[in-house]
């Protein structure tokens, strides 16, 4: 009798332990999005720049999430970024004029690739390109560009100003 | 000349006993490890000392991990705030649960909780004799009484730091959503966006497996190894929480940059 107590105590121990594992796969880690995603399709887009776009970043179209990027890397021939993503089987009616940007999740968050329907009838398939890419905004680039516009502004300004002295 | 030679001869002692009590713990770990198909034939055993060692930690674990959890929903919230970042604290909650404090809190706590009775138990079977006892009647005590008790700590561990770290993960999200009013959906949809089934779960369920190991191992060692009389019990009982504490604290550095360190 006294054992038996014990030996349901160490059942339900055991039960609880392992609903928790069960529980952390599922609701904190991210395990149940590769159970309802299935397999999906690959499609590859050649980027410029993909800034500090990672594997397992978003892909996302009208802000849904529909696949995730699963490899970033280089092509020496073309000096271009190779992104390849795994789009979700149930998204299967992408146009194939489809064109991607490399947008940030607010100021300082992480990168995704977005995804804009282009009016094609036909539609992308396993390994299908997407040809319109569209480069991440590299905040260095911004700034030197915003600065230099600024500087050649005040170049020009000061430009005049000595003209008009010398007339 | 004698002089100058003793501090070397002490450290040269010291170091020699040192090795000498490492090789004995290792070939003790083999022979628990040969009463691994015994446990097999005689499951109730295994069940009788999990109950000490698992189920008796269950309250400490949840209320611990519960704690815990709603420290660091506080201290985030703080911390990211500032950044504007406050609905990434499930993320942080989260990761820092799962990867590092579920298993190593879970660890130092197993080690009080359950590492200290097993070494102090062991340790006074072996003042009273209980442990020649057995010998005399020809039943090997290692594999009858410490085999046991190993292996429940090797299963009960994992369990344990899977319970803290839910539970600190609901502790957090009280905190963040009940009181401090992080929105729901971010906190939830970018957890699990971040946590990575194979990345994090499974590597904290690896480093609990470890801990447990090392834990359980150092306890039933310090007590089968302890000077058969009340103080050396008691010395061997501070010992086996003192060394579990730096154990799983060193190997979990080791761990940490072995799993988290590739990129």
């Amino acid at each position: 009798m006294h054992s038996k107590t014990i030996e349901i105590w160490v059942g339900l121990f055991v039960a609880l332990g392992l609903a928790a594992m069960f529980l952390l796969a599922m609701k904190v880690s991210n395990l149940s999005e590769f159970e309802t995603g299935g397999e999906g399709y690959k499609i590859i887009a050649r980027f410029q720049n993909v800034g500090s776009l990672r594997s397992r970043a978003a892909v996302s179209m009208g802000g849904v999430r529909i696949g995730r990027v699963s490899s970033v890397s280089f092509d020496k021939s073309t000096y271009e970024a190779v992104v390849e993503m795994r789009i979700d089987g149930k998204y299967d009616t992408l146009p194939s004029d489809t064109s991607a940007s490399i947008l940030t999740a607010g100021l300082l968050g992480e990168q995704y690739v977005g995804l804009t329907p282009g009016g094609s009838e036909d539609y992308l398939g396993e390994g299908g390109q997407i040809e319109l890419t569209q480069s991440a905004l590299v905040l260095e680039e911004v700034i030197s560009r915003f600065l230099f516009n600024k500087a050649e502004g005040d170049g020009k300004s000061e430009g005049k100003s000595d003209g008009a002295k010398g007339k | 000349m004698n002089s100058v030679l003793k501090p070397f001869q002490i450290l040269g002692e010291s170091a020699l006993v040192s090795l000498r009590k490492l090789g004995r713990a290792n070939l003790f770990m083999l022979h628990v490890a040969t009463g691994f198909p015994g446990i097999l034939a005689r499951p109730r055993l295994l069940a009788a000392q999990m109950y000490s060692v698992g189920v008796l930690s269950v309250l400490l674990i949840l209320i611990s991990g519960l704690f815990v959890g709603m420290v660091l929903g506080l201290q985030g919230y703080y911390v990211l705030t500032d950044f504007g970042a406050e609905e990434s604290l499930g993320v942080m909650v989260a990761a820092s649960l799962v990867r590092e404090l579920g298993p190593v809190v879970t660890a130092l706590l197993f080690a009080g909780r359950a590492g200290s009775a097993l070494t102090a138990e062991i340790g006074l079977m072996k003042a009273t004799e209980q442990l020649s006892g057995m010998e005399m009647m020809a039943v090997d005590p290692v594999k009858r009484i410490i085999a046991p008790r190993f292996f429940a700590g090797l299963v009960s561990m994992p369990l344990l730091a899977a319970v803290f770290s839910l539970v600190g993960v609901l502790g957090g999200y009280f905190v963040g959503v009940g009181l401090l009013g992080v929105d729901e959906g971010a906190f939830r949809s970018q957890m699990q966006a971040k946590i990575d089934f194979d990345e994090d779960i499974v590597n904290g369920v690896i480093k609990s497996l470890v801990f447990g190991a090392i834990v359980t191992w150092i306890a039933v060692f310090e007590g089968y190894d302890s000077v058969p009389t009340s103080e050396g019990v008691s010395r061997a009982t501070t010992r086996s929480v003192v060394y579990a504490a730096f154990a799983v604290l060193g190997w979990d550095f080791v761990l940490t940059a072995l799993m988290f360190g590739k990129d």
